[in-house]
């Protein structure tokens, strides 16, 4: 087992790597002068020299040859790449080209309320996605099956920016029972501590806080929930379907013990093991739509910053952004990996 | 999450196969309802200049602002006075269209990718996987608005990001059947008669390839066009005046106080035409392959 898991903690770093590499090239492809598009056209040479001294933009991209002879062996490694690289390594993600706040400070600042949002849109889609999922396999054939299944169809073709815009109208304008937007309400205190407010209204005791930070929760966790809760739907009946076919399951009928208890403690345990695949593959796919379901609901987490980013072309947000998103969901994914060897016994690591 | 599914050609004749394929698809009532869908839209959309040219850089009527749907605007106006039925109506020749050429890009450059790496071997294929895995770190639409963002937005442009987000997917698949069949008695019989690698390839790689590429294909085309639309959305997908759904709902969005109809309809329509995708796909993925019914 920990050499299953160093091996796959390991497998993380080229992947990673990988990532990092692609988007600094992908950033060094923008046309364009960055200094320009900073100061304006109507910039002094001087200024725009200064400048790109201090992003380093004169620097060559790659390796630097060209300072060998002064520097030795060690200069050609002061590029642009390299800079980037040693950043990245000690934490440095640049700085906003706008606001010159640290990158990493603001995703440090924001990430908790797109992990809120993201939690509890999880938690609706398996609180509603599994007895669903469990209900249309009892009655597989019937029209109960039938309409959880298209329900579920639909998660997964409903564009959630749309759905979002739709949850606002009815529920927010038209039958004013849930607030439009924000994380809290107008004139409701909130001493933060972890960011979380729900944890930490709850750590303050403001139950007053508590009930506000639920209430705008409420529209962007179920419009963000909608997609993973199809899957979880679709998966939950699939592996009840199979679990539900097996010997043992028959062996335990025919016992005559009581099908809730077939059902809850003989079929659902085990069907459960690929739902939790599915759940941790689904937290990528969360993570990305929160940049749709941030920006309707003006939720302030990553992905309505990124939005912002992209909107003004703060390119080390964008970088900073969406590198921390790929290397969150690499984790995720690798950590459900070993939650799932934990819970099967039956799997094997050499 | 796609299977590779590998048909034993040695099972059943082809004819038989290919019947036996038809009569159970179209036994398969979300199968054709689906190809109802998807049939509905691509007609419509074919006749759309026949049947109601339109021109999005003159189209406005400034004494018909907002105005909620009725018996003259179907599904109203918006704030240009533009009749949004029309707009719809067109903006589903751009998703349709769209759609499927980035799916098509990404069948091709994923396909070759497959074939060689699991055809050559060695480093290139620890080369291919190593950046399909890169590819994959990026969740949903992420690399794609990261691409869109440095290309600059347009129409265009978004269609190369999402194809770009969509090859890994189809590299994987061919691999893997590539890697299953390459050491097949048969494939090995063909290599000693002296075929070569690309008479392989088109003869006995690609024909079993078929079936999971076909199913990745259908939902990929569904995945497609929510991704322009969310880009078109985002603003970095097609540009004004452009009736692209997407951007229509980002119209809609400032307007949705007075004028609701402005994003539900352009949302509408992309649903049911993803919902056709899905539905289409997931028939397919049933009938070609019985085992994973209901997955």
């Amino acid at each position: 087992m920990t050499t299953y898991v160093l091996r796959r903690v390991l497998g993380l770093i080229p992947v990673l790597f990988g990532v990092s590499l692609l988007l600094f090239t992908i950033t060094r492809l923008i046309p364009g002068d960055p200094a320009i598009a900073l100061l304006g056209q109507r910039a002094s040479p001087a200024a725009l020299e200064q400048l790109r001294q201090d992003l380093g933009l004169n620097q060559p991209v790659w390796i630097n040859v060209a300072g060998v002879p002064e520097g030795g062996v060690g200069a050609l490694f002061d590029s642009q790449y390299f800079r980037y690289m040693r950043g990245l390594l000690s934490g440095d993600l640049g700085r906003s080209i706008f606001s010159r706040i640290p990158v990493a400070q603001s995703l440090v600042q924001r990430f908790p309320a797109t992990f809120e949002l993201s939690l509890f849109a999880m938690i609706f889609a398996l609180g509603v996605g599994i007895p669903a999922g469990v209900w249309a396999a009892l009655n597989r054939g019937k029209p109960a099956d039938t309409a959880v299944m298209a329900v579920a169809v639909s998660g997964v073709s409903l564009p959630v920016f749309w759905l979002a815009i739709i949850f606002i109208y009815l529920f927010a304008v038209v039958l004013g029972w849930l607030p439009p937007s924000g994380r809290l309400g107008v004139g409701v205190q909130l001493e933060p501590i972890t960011n979380l407010y729900v944890l930490d209204a709850i750590l303050r005791g403001n139950f007053v806080a508590l009930r506000d930070v639920l209430r705008h929760l409420a529209l962007p966790a179920v419009a963000l929930g909608t997609i993973p809760l199809a899957i979880v739907v679709r998966m939950t009946r699939s592996a009840m379907l199979e679990v539900l076919s097996q010997d043992y399951v028959r062996t335990a009928r025919s016992k005559g013990l009581d099908e809730r208890i077939v059902v809850r403690k003989h079929a659902l345990r085990n069907a459960l093991l690929p739902v939790v695949t599915v759940v941790g593959l689904s937290f990528g796919t969360l993570l990305s739509g929160a940049i749709l379901t941030e920006t309707v609901f003006s939720w302030p987490g990553i992905g309505r910053w990124v939005y912002d980013a992209i909107s003004s072309r703060d390119y080390p947000i964008i970088q900073g952004g969406v590198l921390f998103v790929a290397f969150v969901v690499a984790v995720i994914n690798l950590l459900v990996d070993l939650l799932y060897a934990v819970i099967d016994p039956r799997i094997q690591y050499a | 999450m796609s299977t590779a599914v590998v048909v034993d050609p040695a099972q059943e004749g082809p004819i038989g196969h290919r019947k036996n394929v038809l009569q159970r698809f179209f036994r398969h009532p979300t199968g054709v309802v689906g190809l109802s869908i998807i049939g509905f839209f691509i007609v419509i959309s074919l006749l759309a200049p026949v049947l109601r040219p339109y021109d999005a850089a003159r189209d406005r009527d400034l004494r018909a602002r907002l105005n909620p749907p009725s018996a003259e605007h179907w599904f109203g106006t918006d704030e240009l006075g533009r009749d949004m039925f029309t707009r719809v109506w067109h903006g589903g020749r751009i998703s349709l269209r769209v759609g499927l050429i980035a799916v098509a890009i990404a069948v091709v450059l994923g396909t070759l990718l497959g074939l060689v790496a699991g055809y050559v071997g060695g480093w290139i294929d620890t080369g291919i996987v190593w950046l399909v895995d890169i590819l994959m770190a990026f969740p949903g639409i992420l690399l794609a608005i990261a691409i869109v963002a440095v290309l600059g937005p347009s129409l265009t442009n978004a269609m190369i990001a999402i194809s770009v987000t969509q090859i890994p997917r189809y590299a994987r698949i061919i691999r893997s059947v590539v890697l299953s069949l390459r050491e097949s008695e048969y494939v090995q019989a063909a290599r000693a008669l002296g075929s070569s690698p690309v008479r392989i390839v088109a003869q006995h790689i690609l024909p079993n390839s078929l079936s999971p590429l076909v199913v990745q294909l259908t939902l990929s085309i569904g995945v497609a066009i929510l991704d322009v639309a969310a880009l078109g959305f985002l603003g970095l997908g097609a540009q004004p005046p452009n009736p692209e759904w997407g951007l229509m709902i980002r119209d809609g969005f400032a307007q949705f106080l007075r004028a609701p109809w402005m994003s539900i309809f352009p949302g509408l329509a992309i649903y049911l035409s993803v919902v056709g995708f899905n539905l289409l796909g997931d028939a397919i993925r049933d009938v070609l392959d019985p085992r994973l019914t209901g997955v």
